[in-house]
């Protein structure tokens, strides 16, 4: 198993920077290109994610992203320093969109994330919620 | 790459060609260009999409915001938009409901309904 890790301090810059490490070692892990541009997206939105609450609670740390292919898959965990500050996603985008006058919820780009990646576990604990996200890489 | 930004206008239509990536980072300019333009007096908006080279949600939430803005005037906001993997997230949101997305500008400028 081989694994990348990435800290970094919570400014919208340095979601660009986790953007491209991620499109880098999907692609090195094999991955199709159509998932490449998938786990662009997803990275970027669970990093954005953490940014967007690390200064809304003005949150010390920094966020961490942890990259590692073992068993056939490429695993990407984004972990924030937030107290366990989940937002839960809206049930259904659809409705939500439909509904919308104003801006979008919080959570959104969460849901945009399970949206998009089959597989994906959210966990929160004292110290902060992680996103993992799993891509199949072809054998 | 950085966000690219140009208007101009195209009848009773103002046409904002974005380029680049729309995403946390870039997404105030946007909101700002969007802003100015509904505080010019420019309510029917053109947004062209195909130079686009990424969209998160935050850029979302900034057409969002910009649909809310020029709809306090009866305006409109229209997306001009055929490339697969951005369509995808608008797709995903079910944004596709509330955004009329064409295939050009000039089926966007011309659009009424």
């Amino acid at each position: 198993m081989a694994t990348v890790e990435l800290t970094f301090s919570p400014v919208p810059a340095n979601v660009r920077t986790a953007r491209l490490i991620a499109s880098t070692l999907g692609r090195r892990n094999g991955l199709d290109e159509s998932l490449v541009d998938e786990v662009k997206l997803a990275v970027g939105e669970a990093c954005a994610r953490a940014v967007s609450l690390h200064r809304r609670h003005d949150l010390a740390g920094d966020v961490r992203v942890c990259f590692s292919d073992d068993d056939g898959s490429f695993t990407v965990t984004v972990t924030d320093g937030g107290p366990g500050d989940a937002e839960v996603p809206p049930e259904d985008l659809a409705d939500v969109a439909e509904d919308l006058d104003g801006d979008l919820p919080s959570g959104f780009g969460l849901a945009v994330v399970a949206g998009l990646v089959d597989d994906v576990e959210v966990t929160s604990s004292g110290s902060g919620t992680a996103v993992r996200m799993r891509w199949p890489v072809k054998g | 790459m950085d966000l690219s930004l140009e208007t101009r206008t195209e009848g009773d239509r103002t046409v904002v060609v974005v380029g680049g990536e729309i995403d946390v980072y870039t997404a105030p300019k946007l909101r700002e260009q969007l802003i100015d333009l509904v505080s010019g007096g420019a309510y029917h908006l053109v947004v062209d999409m195909e130079k686009v080279d990424f969209l998160d949600s935050t850029g979302l939430g900034v057409l969002v915001g910009g649909l809310k803005r020029v709809r306090a005037h009866e305006g409109s906001l229209r997306l001009v938009c055929t490339q697969e993997r951005i369509l995808k997230i608008f797709r995903i949101t079910g944004l596709t409901k509330v955004f009329p997305i064409h295939n050009t500008v000039d089926e966007a400028v011309a659009a009424t309904d």
